[in-house]
């Protein structure tokens, strides 16, 4: 059979659980941070920790990490669209 | 690019197939992403009343749903690694316990909305009437939202059936995988979006 273009690296069991862990360690984080400290601060806490763990979903369990520059690149010119408008939309609120 | 057609012993481009999968995951991203927009410019008119409304949302099913799918994109992961490695019944056990995870998330997702709605939240509701238009609009938002959520993890539990039944046949092999994790690419994608959608809405108070 012929099989044009990159098979993705197999992602070893070890990596998958370790970033599960992660990814576990990071929720329960979110659940701390909103609920001890204040608001303004856990907001923050959201905004950081929230664009990590799906950072770590779409690097390794997507394998966006073994992707070509091209795919990964279009990954973050979506994602950067997505915040350019919700940053405009603020800039709009705030100052209107 | 050219179609996979590999089962007949065809040409198989996997790059062309996973590229175009993630083309139609783009529509995704841009699709909730309309709606994650929405909820912002919403919470920043009406901070109050979101914190407010956030507080009579079950914040405990809302976590434990984020362990289920977490878990649910681990065993996603390792039932592509478990099939190019040749482990084809670790590879299904996989697979069904990722199938067994999402309807787990659909059980508690309808025990938690049973529960908001005996409690008299949901859209249009004498006690939601009677309330500041912000919570109206965040109980809005959190239905139809999470219920467009819900409606992915369906349609994912039934392509990962399908998943299921093709490798099961062999129509799915460790050289022939494609399809496998295309469709593991649709089940993460749910999981991000459900990852953003536990703050906006169960730890919003």
């Amino acid at each position: 059979m012929d099989r044009t273009g990159s098979e993705t690296h197999v992602m070893p069991y070890r990596t998958l659980v370790r970033v599960w862990l992660v990814l576990l360690g990071l929720t329960g984080a979110l659940v701390a941070a909103g609920t001890t400290l204040h608001p303004s601060l856990s907001v923050w806490a959201m905004l950081v920790i929230t664009p990590v763990k799906a950072g770590l979903i779409f690097y390794y369990f997507m394998h966006l990490k073994y992707e070509k520059p091209l795919l990964t690149g279009l990954v973050f010119v979506t994602l950067g669209l997505l915040v350019l408008v919700i940053g405009l939309l603020f800039s709009d609120l705030f100052y209107r | 690019m050219t179609t996979a057609a590999g089962a007949h012993g065809g040409h198989v481009d996997h790059e062309g197939a996973r590229f175009g999968m993630w083309l139609f995951l783009f529509t995704e991203i841009l699709l909730f992403g309309g709606l994650f927009i929405l909820y912002a410019a919403y919470r920043a008119r009406y901070p109050n009343e979101f914190h407010e409304a956030g507080g009579h949302l079950d914040a405990v099913i809302g976590v434990a749903n984020t362990v289920i799918l977490l878990t649910s994109s681990l065993t996603m992961a390792a039932s592509i690694t478990a099939l190019r490695t040749g482990q084809r019944r670790r590879a299904l056990a996989s697979l069904a316990g990722t199938i067994a995870l999402g309807v787990l998330f659909l059980v508690n997702k309808y025990f938690e909305w049973s529960g908001e709605i005996a409690r008299g939240f949901y859209p249009d509701s004498p006690l939601l009437a009677g309330r500041p238009q912000g919570e109206q609009i965040f109980f809005g938002l959190y239905y139809s939202m999470t219920g467009l959520h819900g409606l992915h993890v369906m349609a994912g539990i039934v392509l990962l059936a399908v998943m299921l039944a093709l490798v099961l046949r062999h129509r799915i092999t460790g050289g022939e995988y494609h399809k496998l994790e295309n469709a593991g690419l649709y089940w993460h994608l749910v999981d991000v979006i459900w990852v953003f959608l536990l703050p906006l809405f169960y730890l919003a108070a």
